[in-house]
C-alpha cells in the first residue's frame, strides 16, 4: 500500500517567444533551474527525469548542465502534446513507489525559430512509427500533411453530428484570448479578440479551423519539479498534491490522425483518462473548480469537456456560449490563455497554470480552488491543495 | 517533307504528377505495390476473417500472424471531409478534398474525393475507388462519386 504521496513543489519557465536566440538545451537548463529555485531544491539532487519522446535535449546533457549527481530513473512519454500529462503520471508513480526523491519534468523547444510543427515538410520520415504516431503516413499523399489537417479531419464528424460550427469554436478562442490579455507572460498579452476577429481570420482548413482556432508556434521551455508530500511541506512553496494521474490509449486510437476507433464523434482517450482519474481520486466533475485542457486546436477542448462529463455530449458549445468557462462560470478553463493565447510549449505551460491555480497565484485566479484537472487528452492529472 | 506552312500540331506533354509518393514501410509495401497496378487491397486475418487497417503484421482480434491480402470492393461512404487552405497542400495546384472513407469491409481509409466540387460533397455520400498518379511513378487510391 502506498504511504507516500507525490506533490508538485516547483514550476519554472523561460520567456515565451518566436525566436529564443539560444539552444533548446539551454532553454531546458534554464527552465529546470527555475523550477528547482522555485522549490528550493538543488538541481544536483534531481534523481528522476521525464520528458517527451520528441524532445531534442537528452537526459545526460541536461543532467550535466544541472550537475545532477546520480540519475535513478528516466522516461519519455509518447503521443506528443496529447500525452503531456503522462509526464506527471511517471513522476507521481516514481515518487509514490519510493524510487525517486526529486523528479524533473521538462519540455523545451525552438518550435517557431528552428522548425515549425504547423508546416508541411517534404521529408515525412518523421511521420512513421516511433517518431510520432503510427498512421500519419496514410495521410501524406492525399494533401493532409499538417497537424491542422489531421485534427480537422478528426473534428468534422463531431461537428456534423451535433451541428457545431466554426463560430462555436470561436467563442472558446475569444475566451482564451481574454485570459491571455491579462497574463503578462502570454504572447498575446493585452491583445484580446472579438468573435468578428475570429470569424474574419483566414481559413486554415475549411470548414473546421480558422487561424484563431490554432495554437501558436512558440520557442520556450517549461519544467515541473515533483517530490514527496512529506518533503514538500518543508520547501518554499505551498505543496500541490498530485491526487491522481493517468494515461489512456484505447484500442484503435491514434495521436492526432484519429480515424479508426468506433465512434468518431467523441474522444475515447479522454473518456478513458476521465474514467481512471475519477476512479483513482473518488472525485466527480462537480468537485473540480478549474480545468486546463490541451488545445492545439479549439475542437479538442469541446470533446474533452464532454469526455470528462462537465457537460453532455454535443453540449460543449452551449456550455461555452453560456459563459461557463469564464472566470465566474462553473468551470473556468485555460486561464493562462491556453496554447493559442499564452504559448505552445506542448501543453507543459498549461499544466504549470494548473499548479498556479491550486497555489492561488494565477493572474486570472479562480476563487476557492481545491482541485484542478489538467488533461492533455491521452493523459490527465488532478492537482489539489495539500 | 513538311514546309513552314504545314506545321505539325504540337501535342503538349502530359503534366508530370505533382502528388507526393506514398511512404513505403515493410508492413504496407503490399498495399502500395497493388495500388501501382490499380488494385485496391486490404488485409484480412487468415484465421478469424476480420479486415484490418492500417496494415499491421498481427491480427488485433485473435493475434494471428496468418494474414491474407484480399481485393476490396472499392466502395464506401464519406464520413469526414475537409479542404486544407493554409499552408497549401504539397503536391496539389488547387486545395484537394481530403476525406475519410468508410469502406464496405468496415475499415476506414484517408484519401481524396475527386470529380466533384468540395461544396457538393455530403455526409455518407457513396463513393468508389479510382487511382491517381504520384511522383516517382506510383499510384494512390482516391475516390469519386459512385455511378
Amino acid at each position: 500500500m502506498t504511504t507516500r504521496h507525490a506533490a508538485i513543489v516547483g514550476i519554472g519557465a523561460t520567456e515565451f517567444s518566436k525566436a529564443s536566440g539560444r539552444s533548446e538545451l539551454q532553454l531546458a537548463a534554464e527552465c529546470a533551474k527555475a523550477a528547482c529555485d522555485d522549490a528550493g531544491i538543488s538541481p544536483k539532487d534531481i534523481d528522476g527525469m521525464v520528458t517527451f519522446t520528441i524532445d531534442n535535449s537528452d537526459e545526460i546533457s541536461l543532467g550535466r548542465c544541472l550537475g545532477v549527481k546520480d540519475l535513478a530513473y528516466t522516461a519519455r512519454i509518447p503521443g506528443g502534446g496529447a500525452g503531456a500529462a503522462a509526464t506527471l503520471f511517471h513522476a507521481m508513480a516514481m515518487i509514490d513507489a519510493g524510487v525517486c526523491e526529486n523528479v524533473l519534468v521538462w519540455r523545451a523547444m525552438n518550435e517557431r525559430s528552428q522548425y515549425r510543427f504547423g508546416q508541411a515538410s517534404a521529408n515525412m520520415s518523421s511521420a512513421t512509427g516511433g517518431h510520432s504516431t503510427g498512421s500519419l503516413l496514410w495521410c501524406i499523399p492525399f494533401g493532409a500533411m499538417t497537424p491542422g489537417t489531421w485534427g480537422a479531419l478528426s473534428a468534422r464528424p463531431y461537428m456534423e453530428k451535433y451541428g457545431v460550427t466554426n463560430r462555436d469554436f470561436g467563442l472558446l478562442s475569444v475566451q482564451q484570448r481574454k485570459y491571455a490579455a491579462t497574463n503578462p507572460k502570454a504572447w498575446f498579452y493585452n491583445k484580446p479578440i472579438t468573435l468578428d476577429d475570429h470569424q474574419n481570420s483566414r481559413w486554415i482548413v475549411e470548414p473546421v479551423l480558422r487561424l484563431l482556432d490554432c495554437c501558436q508556434e512558440s520557442d520556450g521551455g517549461v519544467a515541473i519539479l515533483v517530490t514527496s508530500l512529506e518533503r514538500a511541506r518543508d520547501l518554499k512553496q505551498p505543496p500541490v498534491r498530485i491526487l491522481g494521474a493517468t494515461q489512456s490509449i484505447p484500442r484503435h486510437v491514434e495521436v492526432i490522425a484519429n480515424y479508426y476507433h468506433d465512434d468518431l464523434t467523441m474522444m475515447p482517450e479522454a473518456a478513458g483518462t476521465a474514467k481512471r482519474l475519477w476512479r483513482q481520486t473518488g472525485l466527480k466533475p462537480e468537485d473540480i473548480q478549474a480545468a486546463m485542457f490541451y488545445d492545439a486546436f479549439t475542437p479538442q477542448v469541446f470533446v474533452q469537456l464532454e469526455a470528462f462529463g462537465f457537460c453532455k455530449r454535443g453540449e460543449a458549445k452551449d456550455f461555452i456560449a453560456d459563459g461557463q468557462i469564464d472566470i465566474g462560470g462553473k468551470l473556468p478553463i485555460n486561464t493562462h490563455g491556453g496554447l493559442s493565447g499564452e504559448a505552445y510549449i506542448h501543453g507543459m505551460n498549461t499544466m504549470a497554470e494548473g499548479v498556479r491555480q491550486v497555489r492561488g497565484t494565477a493572474v486570472n485566479q479562480v476563487r476557492n480552488v481545491r482541485n484542478v484537472l489538467v488533461s492533455s487528452g491521452m493523459a490527465g492529472a488532478i492537482l489539489a491543495r495539500a | 517533307m513538311s514546309t513552314p506552312d504545314e506545321a505539325v500540331p504540337v501535342v503538349p506533354a502530359a503534366p508530370k504528377p505533382m502528388r507526393l509518393a506514398p511512404l513505403m514501410t515493410l508492413d504496407a509495401k503490399f498495399f502500395w505495390d497493388a495500388a501501382d497496378r490499380e488494385e485496391f487491397v486490404g488485409q484480412q486475418c487468415g484465421d478469424c476473417d476480420r479486415h484490418r487497417f492500417p496494415p499491421a503484421p498481427m491480427c488485433p482480434d485473435c493475434n494471428s500472424l496468418n494474414t491474407l491480402v484480399v481485393p476490396l470492393s472499392g466502395r464506401g461512404t464519406v464520413v469526414s471531409w475537409i479542404k486544407p487552405i493554409h499552408p497549401p497542400a504539397l503536391g496539389f495546384k488547387e486545395p484537394p478534398t481530403v476525406a475519410l472513407i468508410e469502406l464496405e469491409e468496415g475499415t476506414r481509409f484517408v484519401s481524396n474525393v475527386v470529380g466533384i466540387p468540395f461544396e457538393q460533397v455530403t455526409l455518407n455520400m457513396a463513393v468508389e475507388v479510382c487511382f491517381e498518379e504520384t511522383m516517382g511513378n506510383h499510384k494512390v487510391p482516391v475516390f469519386r462519386p459512385s455511378k
